[in-house]
């Protein structure tokens, strides 16, 4: 390999790593605060975006701060295939191992908790709302809240670069003893923790707002089957958020309490087990890992329905499928630890569950093949997301369930399998579907459809990247290759795997770079690309009866819905809609609330981590001030008034109910 | 009116989830503090376990019932379907985890005495 | 003045609403519990050579902390009662009884808590004293929580007095106390009556 490559643990290509990253933060911080002040957008974004209650502000939110970190999560991918494509014999790459340690870590962080995660907020708040023909979710002020903890959490860990300049080094759930104090004593866990812990809670609260909403916010004569799929995959993923995210909160709390106090929950010494933290987590973990996919699925409900011009095939089946997968998915979580001691009956009930799972599963799937079957397919981009998810997840699936059988699971556990499986599940399954569905949405929440053609040129790199990207690792796993990996021996001949790879990556970031494109393209081009009724896809559910982008209250008068995909049925009728009464409008004024607790918590985060109990008191004063004030202010609504109502739906073209 | 509050079913529920809720807890306290009293002789561990936790799981019936209100809503019976989902989620995580936790030392050999596995 | 009153009267949509939003938080709440349940039940014998649970518990103590918790737990539901029937005065006196007593199953705990600390079982000592701790001082603190909502609550019904946005704080006090001594239950049981076993 180039000479430059070949000292072993170079410290200064690390320093070179680090300093890259740390002058990325704080440039891109520095820059956009300075554009905002020099444009003078500080008041308007203020006043017209962070401060806003409005789940479809809240959810573009969301999306920019995902697509921000989804970048972040990139860069560090790229330093890891990079490096595993070069580190072999000799050759040392140009990380060091503790390095490389921290920075999968924060790969594995950063892309679950504020990308899979915040592209899910994302899109359920721009879309539940609309959906069930609601004004808005039941708490708009607990959601702005329950945003700026994702992002209080995004910033923490971003921080973690520049003050401090480590993370951990413990993989994504750091397992103790590990991540004890006796062994990670620097800031690096304790930036994990908390910047973790606070997202958390904001999602733990947005599961309660969103169930809440789902459950008494729907139209008139929406009875619970007839909710889009799209919901239904929403209220079983909120599900799993309320029972797991305490789950999360606990266990976090108990390690910090065992670095911070010196108590003994999962230490080596003084009667503490760490194998009840693998425990825990993994209780969390793989309802987590549930609550990434399900609504996945449920857009491609949606999308299969709508591309294929035909209803979805088995509506009650695939309620059905969704609540099973969501009752299993609490009773499977032992299959990620199989080798770590239990007995045969442990690991043979956990292995049998895991199994099961896969069955509601491939209902699913062969009920939207079904929905196709016969259909008159328009293969948009959406569509061709969801032929990439059905055939990369059908095989990771597949091996999923290889892993879920113990005895296989005792050769390939934290192998490059693994590895290959989970991402085929995120990545092929999960992401797939929230790039779908931000395509097949974005026209209804900014008004001007996207680039078809620079689109597909984005899905089909993705696909070929994804594939070359994870097949090496399907194979290296299945010759020994051990996950995590900074170095390898090179007569074990596994380099030529490893640099497909890394080509695979360097594919995905090209189709990375045309989404990036696609963007640019559409924003310039968009007067041409105008959404003038609302409806481009000629779609089935009711969020398409709305102008694009809907108007502040959504619906002038709530719907009454008589059928599921309510909307098409009534295309379908022609009904002549009678003339429309308008009346005044209750909605929610806009709070700094949400900002303000955020900020108190990200304070108290940063003042635990570096152990500076003055502001940790300032925090916890500050976040019960702000309740209090908030809790005394009646004055919380404001009026539209009838004959606003009408003008803007004046402007409209083409409202339908 | 004035005197119709304290003469109400509702005072009624009250008081009654009340004095039930007390005579479980005596109970229950009573028979361990004499179990305990008279050297840990008197009963068999088993019957304490299942007595205790019987007696427990009927003063929580009772004051979901009385006090907090639970089966008296209209339908859509939401927080009691949201109840019974919680209990088998806990019951799951609970008695999951003391199984796995009991069970991670199959392989083992046998440990010092106050790691033996059981989980009472 | 319109009179909201769950037991006779339709409530209205707004605090249906966020009464179910609570209650629904309130089950994750007994989810966080159940976890530090299952942490303390598996680490409840290890000792690491200092003292268990039956070394460090008084019975008869923890019996005057249940019947003081159960009777506060009894006290909210009254003024539970009285607010729905818009007697601001009975409201006061319940509310009131009910933090007295809650201050008093409070100081008792930290009293306890202090004993053992000084006494050289602290929550550093052991895997068991550590989810013992923790476990029944996350109840405290949900109680201390409480004290300050419903100080809170107070503060509020003397200057506005019982309307809609009172009585619909007060209902979810009331679930939130309600709850903690459901938990309270559990600890008694499991962390206690098992624990001098």
């Amino acid at each position: 390999m180039l000479s430059i490559f070949s000292a072993a643990e170079v410290p200064g290509t690390d320093r070179m790593v680090l300093l890259f990253g740390q002058l990325m933060v704080v440039g891109a911080g520095l820059l956009i605060g300075l554009a905002l002040i020099y444009f003078k957008k500080v008041g308007w974004l203020w006043k017209n975006w962070l401060t806003s209650v409005d789940h479809k502000k809240i959810g573009i939110m969301y999306l920019v701060v995902a697509g921000v970190m989804l970048l972040r999560g990139l860069a560090d991918t790229v330093l890891l295939r990079f490096q595993q494509a070069t580190s072999s014999g000799a050759s040392h790459g140009i990380v060091s191992s503790d390095h490389f340690q921290q920075i999968f870590t924060a790969h594995g962080t950063m892309m679950i908790f504020f990308v899979a995660m915040g592209l899910v907020f994302g899109i359920i708040n721009l879309i539940v709302p609309l959906q069930i023909g609601s004004r808005d979710v039941a708490f708009p002020l607990l959601n702005n809240l329950s945003f700026w903890m994702y992002a209080a959490g995004a910033i923490l860990i971003n921080l973690s670069l520049v003050f401090g300049g480590e993370f951990a080094a413990t993989g994504w759930l750091a397992y103790p003893p590990l991540s004890e104090l006796q062994f990670s004593p620097g800031v690096g866990v304790d930036y994990w923790i908390w910047s973790i812990q606070i997202a958390g809670i904001g999602t733990l609260l947005s599961g309660i707002n969103f169930i809440t909403t789902i459950l008494t916010k729907r139209a008139p004569g929406m009875t619970m089957m007839k909710m889009p799929v799209f919901v239904w995959s929403v209220l079983a993923a909120m599900s799993l958020v309320a029972a797991a995210f305490p789950i999360l909160t606990v266990t976090l709390v108990l390690l910090t309490l065992d670095r911070t106090i010196g108590t003994h929950f999962f230490t080596t010494t003084g009667g503490g087990n760490a194998m009840m933290y693998v425990n825990l987590i993994w209780a969390w973990g793989h309802p987590e890992v549930y609550i990434l996919i399900l609504p996945a699925f449920g857009i491609y409900s949606e999308i299969v329905a709508t591309f294929s011009r035909k209803r979805l095939f088995g509506y009650a089946s695939m309620v059905y499928a969704i609540i099973a997968i969501t009752a299993l998915s609490f009773v499977v979580w032992l299959h990620h630890f199989f080798t770590m001691g239990a007995g045969a009956d442990v690991n043979a009930f956990f292995g049998i569950m895991t199994m099961v799972i896969a069955i509601p599963t491939g209902v699913k799937v062969f009920n939207w093949l079904f929905t196709m079957y016969r259909g008159r397919i328009n293969f948009a981009s959406p569509m061709i997301w969801f032929i990439g998810f059905v055939i990369t997840f059908s095989i990771g699936g597949a091996a999923g369930v290889m892993l879920g059988v113990p005895p296989i699971d005792f050769q390939l556990h934290n192998t490059l399998f693994l590895v290959a499986h989970f991402h085929t599940m995120i990545v092929g399954g999960a992401l797939f579907g929230y790039f779908a569905g931000i395509v097949y949405w974005f026209p209804k929440v900014f008004g001007f459809k996207l680039d078809e053609k620079l689109g597909k040129l984005a899905v089909y790199l993705w696909i070929a990247g994804f594939i070359c990207a994870f097949t090496p690792l399907y194979i290296l796993g299945l010759m020994g290759a051990t996950r995590r990996l900074d170095h390898y021996d090179a007569s074990l001949g596994w380099q030529g795997l490893f640099i497909v790879a890394g080509v695979g990556v360097l594919i995905i970031f090209a189709g990375v770079g045309v989404q990036l494109l696609m963007f640019y393209k559409s924003i310039r081009n968009r007067k041409k690309n105008i959404d003038k009724t609302g409806d481009p896809w000629n779609g089935r559910t009711l969020e398409w009866a709305t102008s694009s982008p809907a108007p502040v209250y959504n619906f002038a008068a709530i719907p009454t819905v008589t059928d599921r995909d309510e909307f098409y049925r009534v295309k379908q009728l022609k009904l002549k809609l009678p003339k429309r009464k308008f009346s005044a409008i209750e909605m929610p004024n806009n709070s700094p609330f949400g900002i303000f607790m955020a900020g108190w918590a990200l304070m108290f985060a940063f003042s635990v981590i570096w152990h500076f109990p003055p502001t940790i008191i300032l925090a916890v004063l500050g976040i019960v001030i702000t309740f209090l004030v908030r809790s005394f202010n009646d004055n919380t609504t404001y009026l539209i008034s009838a004959a606003e109502v009408e003008a803007i739906e004046n402007k409209r073209v083409g409202a339908l109910l | 009116m004035e005197n119709s509050m304290y003469r109400s079913k509702a005072f009624k529920a009250y008081v009654t989830g009340f004095l039930l809720s007390l005579i479980f807890t005596l109970i229950a306290w009573g028979i361990v503090n004499r179990h305990v009293t008279n050297g840990h002789h008197l009963y068999s561990h088993l019957f304490i376990n299942i007595l205790v936790l019987s007696l427990a799981i009927l003063q929580l019936v009772v004051q979901l019932i009385f006090f907090l209100h639970l089966g008296r809503e209209k339908k859509p019976r939401w927080n009691l379907q949201a109840l019974l989902a919680a209990v088998g989620i806990i019951i799951i995580l609970v008695v999951g985890s003391i199984w796995i936790m009991n069970n991670l030392n199959y392989s083992m050999m046998n440990m010092v005495p106050s790691q033996e596995d059981r989980p009472f | 003045m319109t009179k909201v009153s769950p037991m006779h009267k339709e409530i209205d949509k707004e605090t249906a609403t966020s009464l179910l939003g609570f209650w629904v938080y309130m089950m994750t709440d007994c989810i966080l519990f159940a976890s530090l349940f299952a942490v303390f039940i598996v680490l409840k014998n290890n000792t690491a050579g200092g003292s268990n649970g039956a070394e460090l518990f008084s019975l008869p103590f923890v019996l005057m902390q249940t019947l003081i918790l159960l009777t506060s737990s009894f006290t909210s539901g009254l003024a539970m009662l009285a607010a729905q029937r818009s007697r601001i005065k009975d409201t006061f006196i319940w509310l009131g009884a009910t933090g007295i007593l809650g201050a008093s199953f409070l100081a008792l705990e930290i009293n306890e808590f202090t004993k053992l600390d000084h006494s050289g079982s602290s929550w550093r000592t052991s895997g068991f004293l550590s989810s013992y701790f923790t476990l029944v001082g996350t109840h405290g603190l949900h109680i201390t929580v409480g004290l300050l909502w419903l100080a809170g609550i107070l503060f509020y019904i003397y200057k506005k007095g019982l309307n809609e946005t009172s009585v619909k704080r007060l209902t979810m006090f009331s679930i939130f106390w309600h709850f903690l001594d459901v938990v309270w239950i559990f600890i008694f049981s499991v962390v206690y009556l098992l624990g001098v076993n």
